[in-house]
């Protein structure tokens, strides 16, 4: 039997773009960075559902009910394919729902603002789920094959998302002063975090070494920060709601927007756990999972007692 | 149902046919403590917009795949037999239909 080098092999199909696979030999901290990028991901799409459902009984339209109940139906099942694409990294769901209760997980930042109107809605389709498709679609190239996969899928449900919340804000922008108002006061506070989703500046951004190398991150926080800022400017233009950001310009040099600097100091309050909704958003879940136990059980017992039958 | 640990429930890998004739091809997993429950999941996971007219669900652990340090030997034999395609063979000049 001869010796297979199976970091050269690994490094090999990552010079090649071949994606790997879960069971091909990886280096220990490769799967390390995945489970964590993927569970973090799949926590944020779990997470990302309680704002939007603070406002499901309170649509103003049956319409617009139907299509909230929807989307967010779809960020459930977001977080499921990605949970799914984590377990082929030999680690469990349960394990990984404990290390978010325990706080060793993360999930995006964006979650822990409240949503506090209905033009929040409109925000948060229109700007968090815009945000997030800038960076899933560089992730659809990600390396490693189930993530990549999961992002295909993801990707094209999400377009949905962002032009149901451009819809709201469009139309609220075309009614009435208060309306009016209403819109711009989402804009204001969801444009920063918005911002904030793509992480530190490619200068102080500590995990991305090893992640570019290993192509599971194609593009910088940086670059996709800039495409999303690019393609979002003229999307409020057209509807006349204004960037809150005195120092945005058109840079014609580099065909791009320049942006005011982003207070990262909130960043880290919120990361640290002091944003306006970190202790709701995870009590919550700890609620909903430990009221569920029962109904785990109860499946698990009645599985237990038809396979002693058959096998009796 | 004390002694009944509280768990995720065992995984099933699904497989999505997309239109009646085509190939069933792997979408990803769900978790079910039986197949009717795992079933349910499977629908409400991968299908919620058309995505096929046919399920099928197996159990992860009844998965066998082949081992990817093997690749090489294993899927070799096929390579150095050009003749098993039809670019192998000279066909006498001016026959139509073939
Ligand atoms: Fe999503
Ligand atoms: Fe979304």
């Amino acid at each position: 039997m001869e010796h297979i080098d199976h970091l050269k092999v690994f490094e090999t199909k990552i010079e090649q773009d071949i994606n790997i696979e879960a069971k091909d030999w990886m280096p220990d901290d490769y799967r390390k960075h995945l489970i964590r990028q993927i569970s973090q991901h799949a926590h944020s799409e779990v997470i990302g559902m309680q704002p939007e459902g603070n406002w499901i009984t309170r649509a103003p339209s049956l319409r617009a009910k139907k299509i909230l109940l929807a989307k967010i139906q779809d960020e459930g099942g977001h977080g499921l394919y990605l949970y799914s694409a984590a377990e082929t990294l030999g680690i469990g769901r349960d394990e990984l729902i404990q290390q978010l209760h325990d706080g060793k997980a993360k999930y995006s930042n964006i979650f822990n603002y409240p949503s506090l109107t209905w033009a929040d809605i409109g925000a948060i389709g229109w700007l968090v789920d815009g945000a997030a498709i800038v960076n899933q679609v560089s992730l659809q190239r990600t390396s490693y094959g189930p993530y990549s996969r999961a992002m295909v899928r993801i990707c094209k449900e999400e377009s949905f998302h962002q032009r149901q919340g451009y819809e709201i804000m469009a139309k609220m922008m075309a009614g009435t002063a208060a309306q009016r108002e209403m819109a711009q006061d989402a804009m204001n506070r969801w444009w920063w975090p918005a911002l904030m989703m793509f992480g530190p500046h490619d200068t102080d951004s500590p995990h991305t070494g090893n992640a570019v190398k290993w192509k599971i991150k194609r593009q910088s926080n940086d670059t996709l920060r800039q495409k999303f800022i690019d393609k979002t400017v003229q999307q409020a233009e057209v509807i006349g709601l204004t960037i809150p950001d005195p120092d945005l310009k058109w840079n014609e040099e580099k065909k791009s927007y320049d942006h005011g600097e982003i207070n990262w100091n909130e960043f880290r309050e919120v990361i640290n756990g002091n944003g306006p909704c970190n202790r709701q958003r995870m009590s919550n879940h700890i609620k909903a999972h430990e009221e569920g136990e029962w109904v785990r059980k109860a499946a698990s017992a009645y599985s237990n007692k038809q396979k002693l039958r058959v096998s009796q | 149902m004390e002694n009944v640990k509280d768990t995720q429930w065992p995984i099933w890998e699904v497989f999505i046919q997309s239109q009646p004739g085509t190939p069933y091809k792997h979408a990803g997993s769900v978790h079910g403590s039986d197949k009717e429950i795992a079933m349910q999941n499977a629908r409400d996971t991968y299908f919620r917009r058309n995505e096929g007219t046919s399920i099928w669900l197996v159990p992860t652990d009844c998965i066998i795949a082949s081992n990817p340090d093997d690749a090489e030997m294993f899927f070799d034999p096929s390579n150095d037999k050009a003749y098993r395609h039809p670019t192998f063979y000279t066909m006498p000049e001016g026959a139509l239909n073939i």
